[in-house]
């Protein structure tokens, strides 16, 4: 692999997807036919006094068939912020693969870091880039969200199929189990919570879309696998151990258990 | 056919073009880079603190260049693509400090025996390992020539004189604070002293996790000058 130079007119700027190009890397190439890959998941994000936390289930399915137990559905976008995927699962850790290079990328190359906006943006012109790949049956939803170190607070970006790109408030979800998932965090939702209360109220929301969609894994404690859950904060994206997932879905289990006489 | 009218012997050719090169880089501030407890810092003397000598390439990879800014920052760029890519196609463990040195060397080489001009920089990418043994720093000059350098070095500005001062000062591995005041020290000389303002200090640090790489702001530089 040769170093890449450019003449001025040429020069893909700080724009990682440009380079892939420019050098014969193409990222989007399109298929005929119709794949029927797998769409299930249950991501969500819940903004709270400190920042945002992130959420996903383990689950990947083919069919009835349940396809992967392990696989991860939240990632660090970089050191602010974080990206959650639902969809065919291939394109969309493909996706978030390119998105971390981007990002860090630009800021590389320009000195400095995008805005959290302009982050979304890049994101949602990667979401509108599948939309071919999307109509072949292998669409990609992600959910973005971080904390604004230029505003001090924590946002969450929803997507649509076609790169729509929506802010949103108090939170965000997407996946077959997002309908069940965001009914419990709207009803749990208070302004100003602390941390320990929005993983509380993410793991509620997983559980409870674990329990409506068979597509969404609940947490697993005889094989020990528990939901990806981060926070993203001024200190930065901190995923959690899954010993202190495991407490916390111990006492909501505790909570709605009920007794046999 | 007889001789071109006005013949300019191979060996002069090549010495008018390093002299050339060679006082452009001596105009510019110097850079030193010295490997210290945590992995290596690279210490500029560099007013501006938007122009940047010293730059993030990859996790554990960083550049250093002193000359002429537009010259040293299209290698920079170059380089981050280069790391960015390869990273991408094959894996990020695949990114190492040697193969950019040679790219960088192939291309400044190139441009020195065939462009008018030669570049008027000379640059510096530093690689920590996972251990301090696997630390390297290459230096390479603006004919291509790539020096492997063990412990520091210092390129631009008068560079003998800072490696005189730097040969001198050096005590092996110390804590990050008296490597960059030996740093500043050498960059300065006796006659005058750099505050933290006039310098750009990054480091590579082993404890920094995936990025290795971060700046050291004047209100800390400050801190390691005056312990």
């Amino acid at each position: 692999m040769s170093m890449p130079f450019f003449t001025p007119g040429d020069d893909p700027g700080p724009d990682f997807v440009r380079l892939l190009e420019r050098t014969g890397h193409p990222v989007h190439t399109d298929l005929p036919g119709h794949i029927d890959a797998g769409h299930a998941t249950t991501v969500l994000a819940v903004r709270y006094g400190d920042g945002v936390v992130m959420a996903g289930d383990r689950r990947a399915t083919s069919g009835n068939f349940i396809s992967h137990r392990t696989i991860e559905k939240v990632f660090a976008a970089d050191r602010h912020s974080g990206v959650a995927i639902a969809g065919a699962a291939g394109p969309a850790v493909e996706m978030v693969k390119i998105f971390q290079v981007q990002l860090e990328h630009y800021e590389k190359v320009e000195g400095q870091q995008l805005s959290l906006e302009g982050k979304a943006n890049q994101l949602a012109g990667m979401v509108r880039g599948n939309l071919p790949a999307a109509m072949q049956g292998l669409a990609v939803v992600p959910i973005f969200a971080g904390y604004d170190v230029r505003r001090g607070i924590g946002r969450l970006f929803q997507f649509d199929v076609t790169g729509g790109r929506y802010e949103e408030r108090d939170h965000a979800s997407s996946g077959s189990g997002s309908l069940h998932a965001s009914t419990v965090v709207k009803l749990g939702f208070r302004e100003g919570m602390d941390a320990e209360e929005a993983v509380s109220l993410a793991l509620q929301a997983l559980w409870h879309a674990a329990d409506e969609d068979s597509a969404t894994g609940g947490p697993d404690p005889i094989r020990g696998i528990y939901p990806v859950v981060a926070t993203i904060t001024a200190d930065g994206f901190t995923r959690l151990d899954d010993s202190a997932i495991a407490a916390a879905f111990s006492a909501i289990t505790a909570g709605l258990t009920t007794e046999v006489n | 056919m007889g001789m071109p009218g006005f013949y300019v012997s191979p060996e002069q050719l090549i010495q008018d073009k390093a002299d050339f090169a060679r006082k452009g880089i001596a105009r510019g501030r110097a850079l030193v880079a010295a490997r210290y407890s945590g992995g290596i810092v690279l210490v500029a003397e560099n007013a501006s603190s938007t122009l940047r000598k010293v730059s993030e390439i990859y996790d554990r990879i960083a550049f250093g260049g002193v000359g002429r800014y537009n010259e040293f920052d299209q290698l920079r760029i170059a380089g981050v693509r280069h790391a960015d890519q390869k990273g991408f196609v094959y894996s990020r463990e695949d990114v190492d400090a040697r193969s950019l040195a040679n790219q960088y060397a192939q291309i400044m080489g190139q441009i020195f025996t065939h462009e008018m001009k030669p570049m008027e920089v000379e640059i510096l990418v530093a690689e920590i390992g996972h251990e301090p043994d696997g630390d390297q720093i290459f230096h390479i000059l603006y004919d291509g020539t790539v020096i492997d350098e063990a412990d520091y070095t210092s390129l631009g500005g008068d560079n003998d004189a800072i490696m005189a001062r730097l040969d001198e000062a050096w005590a092996g591995e110390l804590e990050l604070a008296p490597v960059v005041k030996m740093a500043s020290d050498a960059l300065s000389g006796p006659e005058r002293t750099l505050a933290a303002a006039d310098l750009e200090v990054a480091i590579l640090d082993r404890s920094n996790g995936r990025r290795c790489f971060q700046r050291i702001d004047d209100e800390a530089v400050t801190t390691l000058l005056d312990t």
